[in-house]
């Protein structure tokens, strides 16, 4: 590397001539200032209702920055995903830089930062879904979905609803207990437009006390519920993920 | 059985309407704690020795009472961010009974003299949250909720705020920090929330069955309410069962009853022909116990699991039969801790890695028994080490099943070595803290 100063790639420490570092040249960064330029709302175009939703949910809060998952929420349904420019126009409403923005969307599992299929299917695989067959479920959902580009099906975290295990949360709409032939009918449902599954709705269950006793595991897969290890699809979403 | 506060009525229609919630005698305690003191609130709280319902069950009188008094920005928050594997309960109560939760906020706010509240409720429980949304939205128009509510000049603020999917959230000072629009890191404590939480004001904690249990403490009165239950586990609980039973589901059980009418009574126990080889008893966090008939005739409360090994957490039962590998069980749970830490402690994210990556090599055969030892250590060194205990939530469930199952995982890598053709036998070196723990044997290593 040339010893030229001007090739270093970090900036050189400042130094008084007798040697000593001037004071305050390690000084810690200032984490208020915005690290990266705001966009500039001149050449930014937000559409109004997009503008006008989380102008509101900034109203909500003490803070303004309290508005960032909503608003981001709000832009995914306008773009479908976070792209860079739905990024940019939360960033220009809410005055806060695209990194910002962006470390926030990619910590959290529900924001996609990657184009999408518009219809969105999350399968549960994890613990109490996996001992009644949420494994073969996933498989099959994928299956049925095959490279439709509109799909994306995607293995989740439990859902929370381990009463109706194996299950899936179909664009927001809890379904289950599913066998491998629900998930045909739920891609037909989705590309017809019509109600998934209505009578496996969450919704409309009843307490458990009410409901009679089942033979026990209405598993999609037999008796080998868990798949298998590494190469199973599993839980293991984490490479489309930032840690 | 004593009286059950939320499951008995709890699917009558328009239940989950602001007219159908008054049928059933909603919304009277709300006039009567607004003319109480706020203080004889928080006594009857303690009196009353409800225990945290969200998992680490710390007493919620304690907890409201930690808050400072006086005249500054105070918060209530909700955490409904239910997302520990085998926890329903609150996705029920607040889908059928979203007005409790208001109005248990609503007293509960009144009580600490905080004027915003939020519900921070996980992103994935679309429906629910419409319905929280909804019900908040007719208890505003009703006076309920608002400035000056019921004329008692009390004024609350109260959001639904929904998340993005994240487990951590669930810890309280993550959640903080994904409801001030952050990445939903966990925060140092101390200061705790009660004296700096969100936006650095005093904040008030609570999980949503603990918040709907305060009208029921109010209208019973908190020496009657704790009458119900057992010593120091007071009330009645939820219980999420789920896993190898015939009929999984939320059941209402009083505190300290045992164990095998909720698995085997309410659930229905295993399917035919199977038994009971394990069970978490609190979430997939809990270590899991063995399905014995000593541990079924458990009193299911918290100090009694607690004293069995385990906790009671946020009471989920997920039950799992004799034809599931331990195995499978424990690297499903592995892998979602390593998916949902944050990153931010090196021993989670670390420990929590390298866990699943041994548990991959116990399942292909790769691994010895010595691999066990080094997974037992791994898990003592991220306890206590993190900021949550997220870490420890991966390792003690992990280390438990590999301290109760030890002989069916060490047979399960000679089994899978001898499938992949990678030798029989497993070499046992004498190192690491639970050397000589097992009997050494002869190595016969497969001809090369």
């Amino acid at each position: 590397m040339s010893t030229d100063p001007a090739h270093r790639l970090a900036p050189l420490v400042p130094r008084f001539r007798h040697g000593s570092r001037v004071p305050g040249w390690d000084d810690a960064a200032d984490l208020t200032k915005a690290p990266a330029v705001l966009p500039d709302p001149a050449t930014t175009p937000v559409p109004d209702d997009l503008r006008a939703e989380i102008e509101g949910y900034m109203a909500r809060y003490p803070d303004r920055r309290s508005a960032a998952i909503p608003s981001l929420f709000a832009a995914q349904r306008l773009h479908g995903w976070c792209s860079p420019t739905a990024i940019e126009q939360v960033a220009v409403v809410m005055r806060l830089t695209p990194a910002y923005l962006t470390a926030v969307a990619t910590f959290y599992d529900m924001f996609e930062t990657h184009p999408k299929g518009r219809h969105t299917v999350y399968v549960c695989t994890n613990i109490s879904c996996a001992l009644r067959g949420g494994d073969h479920v996933y498989e099959a959902m994928l299956s049925a979905a095959g490279d439709d580009p509109d799909f994306n099906v995607r293995s989740f975290e439990c859902l929370g609803a381990c009463d109706i295990a194996p299950m899936a949360s179909v664009e927001g709409e809890y379904v289950g207990p599913l066998t491998e032939e629900d998930c045909a009918q739920i891609v037909a449902d989705l590309r017809e437009g019509r109600e998934v599954l209505p009578d496996k709705q969450l919704r409309r269950r009843p307490r458990a006390v009410d409901l009679p006793m089942g033979d026990g595991l209405p598993t999609a897969g037999g008796t080998a519920p868990i798949a298998e290890g590494p190469t199973a699809a599993g839980n293991d979403v984490r490479g489309e993920k930032d840690m | 059985m004593a009286e059950l506060l939320f499951y008995e009525h709890i699917d009558t229609p328009g239940l989950n309407t602001l007219a159908g919630y008054r049928r059933q005698g909603g919304y009277e305690m709300l006039p009567r704690a607004l003319q109480m003191d706020p203080g004889d609130i928080v006594s009857e709280l303690l009196a009353s020795e409800v225990r945290g319902r969200g998992g680490a069950g710390f007493a919620m009188g304690k907890k409201a009472s930690f808050m400072p008094k006086g005249d500054m920005d105070k918060y209530l928050v909700c955490n409904a961010d239910e997302s520990e594997p085998g926890t329903f309960k609150d996705r029920e109560l607040m889908q059928k009974i979203p007005h409790l939760l208001i109005e248990g906020m609503t007293i509960a706010a009144f009580a600490i003299g905080a004027s915003r509240a939020f519900i921070f409720i996980r992103g994935e429980y679309a429906h629910q949250a419409d319905v929280l949304e909804a019900a908040v939205e007719e208890a505003k128009a009703e006076g309920l909720l608002g400035e000056n509510i019921l004329g008692s000049g009390f004024d609350l603020e109260l959001w639904v705020h929904r998340g993005a999917g994240a487990y951590i959230c669930g810890e309280e000072t993550a959640l903080l920090d994904a409801l001030e629009g952050k990445r939903g890191n966990p925060r140092l404590k101390p200061p705790f929330p009660a004296n700096q939480g969100l936006y650095q004001g005093p904040t008030l904690i609570n999980n949503v069955e603990t918040l709907m249990n305060v009208p029921h403490i109010l209208r019973l009165g908190g020496e009657r309410f704790a009458e119900m239950g057992v010593r120091n586990s007071t009330g009645t609980k939820v219980v999420s069962v789920s896993g190898c039973v015939k009929r999984p589901g939320n059941y209402e059980i009083e505190l300290g009853v045992p164990t095998r009418d909720i698995i085997y009574g309410l659930a229905g126990g295993p399917p035919d022909g199977r038994a009971v080889k394990a069970w978490f008893p609190g979430g997939s966090s809990a270590p899991v116990l063995p399905g014995t008939a000593e541990y079924m005739d458990l009193p299911y409360d918290f100090d009694s699991i607690a004293k069995a090994g385990s906790m009671l957490g946020s009471g989920a039962i997920i039950v799992i039969d004799d034809s599931i590998s331990m195995v499978d069980v424990a690297l499903k749970t592995a892998k979602f801790y390593r998916h949902e830490s944050c990153g931010k402690c090196t021993p989670c994210r670390e420990g929590c890695n390298w866990t699943v990556k041994m548990l991959e090599r116990v399942h292909t055969g790769e691994a010895t028994p010595m691999d066990l030892d080094i997974m037992a250590s791994v898990c003592e060194q991220i306890m206590g080490n993190c900021l949550c205990v997220l870490g420890d939530a991966m390792a003690m469930p992990v280390g438990s099943m590999i301290k109760l199952f030890r002989e069916e995982f060490e047979a399960h890598i000679e089994a899978a070595r001898e499938r992949a053709g990678l030798g029989v036998g497993v070499p046992p070196l004498p190192r690491g803290p639970l050397a000589g723990a097992y009997p050494a044997r002869t190595v016969i290593y497969a001809e090369a």
